[in-house]
């Protein structure tokens, strides 16, 4: 499949020597929602400012649709939708005029760029607000103008750097619902950064995990937490137990890393679903009484543990330290 | 061809921005009335001292209140690039194909449009107070072209320095600094043969004295367009190099992001 993004060992520090890329690739399938995911400071940004022609990689390569950004950025720029992490909605324009200027900027001219922003206007919900300066939008508004921005010369690949930070929760969901339609679009591809690990599980294909100016991991939602190799069983006692409960399991192959602390059991099986029914036999055959079972598939935050080191938000905690 | 289209936008986009402020419009204006009416009133006699040549104060104020007008208004030009800046608007630009140069001119190029306007008002309140201009309608384009002259390269510098600190309380302080001691270091209040040697020489230096003898000289009816071609001259040169200032300032700053 044609690849929308390749990133290839992209190298970048700053002059006061902080190392933000250190050797960052990965590759985005066209037509894909992909995510990078890591914490504040971990590189993403300064990987998207690259891959959207603001700035030069000290080392590396990297092309969109097809187009190197080092050698073509004004090609690349034709291609590209931004939506960057603060907004770039000017807010003494109306909401109108931003996405005419936009339009015109990209040699929409005319009729079609009135009807263009029109369309737009009407897709994302201000067509009210409309001819309303931007300086008293809302925070929800204003994002949806910044991507409707973004979109006003229907690009084939869609750049949204941290697009729900500082939105409310309610706010986020209809970003979240906005961005999901935006990806099932025909032929266009999304790189998206996030630092919340729930935003990348529901919206992308595809995650690579940042850390330190490098992909640690990547792969599906789904490869990832599998990665970790099972799902976590947890199992409430009636009372403790004591020895008993893991001589119990010793018996069942399917299941490993078991510990028991006090009235709680946890352990790792490949398939979950399928291990319970062995557990909860063996428990009943050494008169262990069950209270409740849960099963739960490794969370993003367990995987990112595995490859870092550091729990997700212990890594945000360093990056606010260090800034 | 796509450098002219882009650079209107930008310049309608900051035309548009000051035509919703109408109480920045205002406040830029009250300046140039005070300087010409206070002024005006109480350098009134100034015209009896021995060695100026003129019948009313006003009539040789006012292009120098233009002059100067075209200068302040056009320094705080990098203060709304600094805004964008930091609002994100200028790297939503720069994502987009739009023609870097245009980023910069469309700015320069606003300062002008809002330069002559400024300039027909301050005219046209000269006139209303009894100053007559002899040298007709040619004399006040003169005049008005140096003043957007000056007020672009003025709009350069400041867009320049703004993209330098990249900070508005730095910018305001670098202003306030050298827009008045430029302005008394010319022939703007007095005639030229009235103030001190020393300032003179130095006055033959300062782009806003340039300015403000060019214009004069053209609105007085008896022009010397040998000297205003001169001044008007200095003004373009000038104009080029603060234009390719800001351009390297921009340039470093894309650098910078």
């Amino acid at each position: 499949m044609e690849q929308a993004i390749e990133a290839n060992g992209l190298v970048k520090s700053y002059p006061k020597g902080v190392t933000a890329l250190d050797g960052l690739s990965f590759g985005v399938a066209a037509g894909s929602v992909f995510a990078l995911l890591g914490p504040n400071g971990a590189g993403k940004s300064t990987a998207v400012k690259i891959l959207t022609t603001l700035a030069k990689p000290d080392a590396g390569a990297a092309t969109v649709a097809g187009i190197d950004v080092i050698a073509n950025p004004d090609r690349v720029r034709r291609t590209i939708g931004v939506v960057a992490q603060g907004s770039g909605v000017d807010i003494q324009a109306t909401g109108r005029e931003n996405l005419r200027l936009q339009g015109q900027i990209h040699g929409i001219r005319g009729q079609a760029v009135e009807a263009r922003a029109q369309e737009l206007l009407e897709r994302f919900g201000l067509t009210d607000a409309a001819d309303r300066v931007a300086r008293g939008y809302s925070g929800g508004m204003q994002r949806r103008l910044d991507i409707a921005m973004a979109l006003v010369h229907d690009p084939a690949v869609l750049f949204l750097d941290e697009p729900t930070t500082g939105l409310d929760p309610e706010v986020r969901a209809d970003m979240w619902a906005e961005i999901g339609r935006l990806a099932a679009e025909k032929g266009k591809s999304v790189l998206l950064t996030t630092h919340y690990l729930e935003e990348a599980d529901q919206l992308a294909e595809r995650i690579a995990i940042v850390d330190r100016g490098t992909v640690v991991a990547q792969g599906t939602p789904d490869e990832l937490k599998r990665e970790l190799r099972g799902d976590a069983i947890h199992v409430d006692l009636e009372r403790e137990y004591n020895g008993t409960v893991s001589g119990a399991l010793t018996a069942v192959p399917a299941i490993r890393d078991v510990s028991v602390d006090g009235r709680t059991l946890r352990a790792r099986a490949d398939d979950g679903g399928r291990a319970v029914p062995l557990v909860l036999q063996a428990l009943e055959s050494h008169g262990v009484e069950v209270s409740s079972v849960r099963v739960a598939r490794p969370s993003l935050d367990d995987v990112y543990l595995k490859y870092t080191g550091r729990t997700f938000d212990a890594a945000e905690a360093e990056a606010e330290v260090t800034r | 061809m796509t450098l002219i289209r882009h650079t209107l936008y930008m310049t309608l986009r900051h035309l548009r921005e000051l035509w919703r402020q109408p109480w920045f419009v205002a406040v830029t204006l009250v300046q140039p009335v005070i300087w010409l009416l206070l002024f005006g009133a109480l350098f009134k006699r100034v015209i009896e001292i021995p060695g100026f040549h003129g019948h009313s104060y006003i009539a040789f104020l006012a292009p120098g209140v233009v002059v100067m007008t075209a200068m302040f208004s056009s320094a705080w030009s990098g203060m709304a690039l600094i805004e964008d800046i930091n609002r994100g608007v200028t790297a939503r630009f720069l994502v987009s194909p739009v023609r870097r140069e245009a980023l910069i001119a469309g700015r320069i190029l606003k300062e002008a449009v809002v330069v002559v306007i400024q300039s027909l008002i301050i005219v046209a309140l000269a006139l209303i107070v009894g100053a007559s201009f002899p040298g007709g309608v040619a004399g006040v384009a003169a005049l008005f072209a140096v003043s957007a002259l000056l007020g672009a390269t003025f709009g350069a510098l400041s867009n320049g320095f703004g993209l330098i600190m990249r900070q508005e309380e730095a910018l305001i302080g670098a202003v306030q600094f050298i827009v008045l001691p430029l302005t008394f270091l010319s022939a703007t209040f007095l005639a030229a043969n009235l103030i001190p040697r020393w300032m003179r020489h130095v006055a033959d230096f300062n782009p806003v004295n340039w300015a403000v003898v060019a214009g004069r000289s053209a609105v007085s009816g008896n022009a010397h367009w040998g000297l205003i071609a001169a001044r008007a001259g200095f003004l373009v040169a000038l104009l080029a190099l603060s234009v390719a200032f800001a351009t390297r300032a921009f340039q470093s700053y894309q650098r910078s992001v």
